[in-house]
């Protein structure tokens, strides 16, 4: 039997000593920096905690954060939202999706207030459900919009797989799946964000498996650690970093052993390959239309993508964001929340103008919430 | 979206395919369609994540990180003890 507990699995990595200690050690060990680090967190997970253990005033000044695009609503552009909404506008049809999709805004609407109109649109706990609720429903069209990074898809393409083997007939996927590596590529290669380091996705990595950061310092000679998403982690990760660069190393390093490993989960990496695969073009917010940077079904399963079964009702054309917004901006590591003219003002979590305000993964959303730390 | 939250296996239902975990108080179900099903046993450490079983944590590695963690401080709180004394020592006013 471990003598492990789970309750040290969350307080063992939150603890305030373990965390002013690794501080310390690291403002020790920055003084040795050759140049200033600046850091892409890529993944939305650790904005939040950097900015709810605020980590930014524990650290010297020659560490700074430049929060990434890892945030799957946040990056999804208003024609894809709209695409949702149009489905879920169908006759007969229950839309399905997961987190903060619901809320985020389209061109005129968002699916909440569609919801609030009488559609029903449904918010998932797990896609799981999205069966279940086809089997109760044989007389209407399901639709679930599926969102998410590497860490999400497998949990599709499982509900895929369950669809196909319990022949159910009434249930169709619009697949918004996308990858970390395209977009980090192409925030490096257009090189004005100026990142020198990386903190690389926790549970991203656990499903893919750390090696699919290597072109990072392979290409761009950029150090990765590989970190959790508790601040002890996040810490330790940075550590690794500072002593990577005093070093004069870009290497490849997991700090998040417990859980992640350079292979990842190859059961879930074989699942997602039976069902989906890369689509040649897809538009992100803010950073615009990055290749093989997203999934679609595999055209043997084509009966089950509503992307091609529905394709006549849905909008194609580009749609940018509210004038004011700058969440594409922020997402391409080229400015920070604060910097936005209706930050707090006209855009907060309940009347949000953009997805960075509306899903707790967003800079916007974890700078909001806690602005007290950055008084 | 991205965050999965630590557990541990209580019950393991082979027939539905389906772990009872207990995270932190609470019981829940998550589907072990992820992972290999010989791998999750009674007692262990999982990640949950949307209603799924993402993989196990390593205990051992978990345990490890902590046991570097408690020595830090200790060399850390060693460190401050002898810095008093340091300055202890040095203390020009000392019986002032």
């Amino acid at each position: 039997m471990s003598e492990l507990q789970l309750k040290d699995l969350y307080d063992g990595f939150r603890n305030p000593d373990t965390i002013r200690s690794l501080a310390k050690q690291i403002a020790d060990e920055a003084k040795n920096l050759k140049m200033p680090l600046r850091i892409m967190e890529v993944c939305g997970g650790h904005t939040h905690t950097i900015m709810k253990y605020g980590l930014p005033q524990l650290l010297p000044d020659t560490i700074s954060f430049i929060h990434g695009p890892g945030c799957p609503v946040c990056i999804m552009p208003k024609e894809r939202i709209d695409h949702a909404i149009a489905l879920a506008k169908m006759e007969n049809t229950i839309l399905l999706t997961l987190g903060d999709m619901i809320r985020v805004p389209g061109s005129k609407t968002s699916l909440a207030q569609e919801r609030a109109a009488g559609y029903d649109i449904r918010p998932l706990y797990t896609p799981m459900d999205a069966l279940k609720i086809a089997k109760e429903n044989p007389d209407k069209r399901v639709v679930f919009f599926a969102i998410g990074f590497e860490t999400t898809t497998p949990m599709t393409a499982a509900v895929i797989k369950a669809t196909i083997e319990q022949n159910i007939t009434n249930l169709f996927f619009h697949i918004n799946h996308v990858l970390v590596p395209p977009a980090v590529d192409a925030i490096m290669a257009d090189g004005k964000a100026q990142i020198n380091a990386f903190i690389g996705p926790s549970h991203v990595s656990v499903i893919s498996g750390a090696k699919i950061y290597q072109p990072l310092p392979d290409k761009y000679k950029t150090p990765v650690v590989v970190s959790g998403f508790e601040p002890v982690d996040v810490l330790q990760g940075i550590l690794m970093i500072v002593r990577q660069q005093v070093q004069e190393r870009a290497d490849l390093e997991i700090e998040y052993t417990r859980s992640v490993t350079m292979e990842g989960n190859t059961i879930a990496q074989k699942l997602i390959d039976t069902y989906l695969q890369p689509r040649s073009h897809f538009r992100w917010r803010g950073i615009g239309d990055i290749p093989d940077s997203a999934l679609e079904i595999r055209p043997e399963f084509a009966y089950l993508d509503a992307e091609k079964i529905f394709g006549d009702i849905l909008p194609n054309e580009p749609i940018d964001d509210h004038k004011l917004c700058i969440c594409g901006t922020i997402l391409k590591g080229l400015a920070k929340p604060m910097e936005c003219k209706v930050f707090g003002t006209a855009c907060t979590p309940n009347t949000p103008l953009g997805s960075c305000m509306v899903s707790s993964e967003g800079a916007c959303n974890a700078y909001y919430r806690y602005a007290g730390v950055l008084a | 979206m991205c965050l999965s939250i630590p557990s541990k296996v209580v019950k393991i239902d082979s027939e539905s395919n389906i772990a009872i975990v207990d995270t932190m108080g609470v019981t829940r179900k998550a589907g072990l369609e992820l992972v290999e099903k010989e791998d999750i046993k009674v007692g262990d450490y999982v990640l949950i994540h949307i209603g799924f079983v993402m993989n196990k944590i390593d205990d051992e590695d978990a345990l490890e990180s902590l046991k570097v963690y408690k020595e830090i401080l200790e060399i850390m709180d060693e460190d401050e003890r002898q810095k008093l004394v340091l300055e202890d020592d040095n203390c020009e006013n000392r019986g002032a």
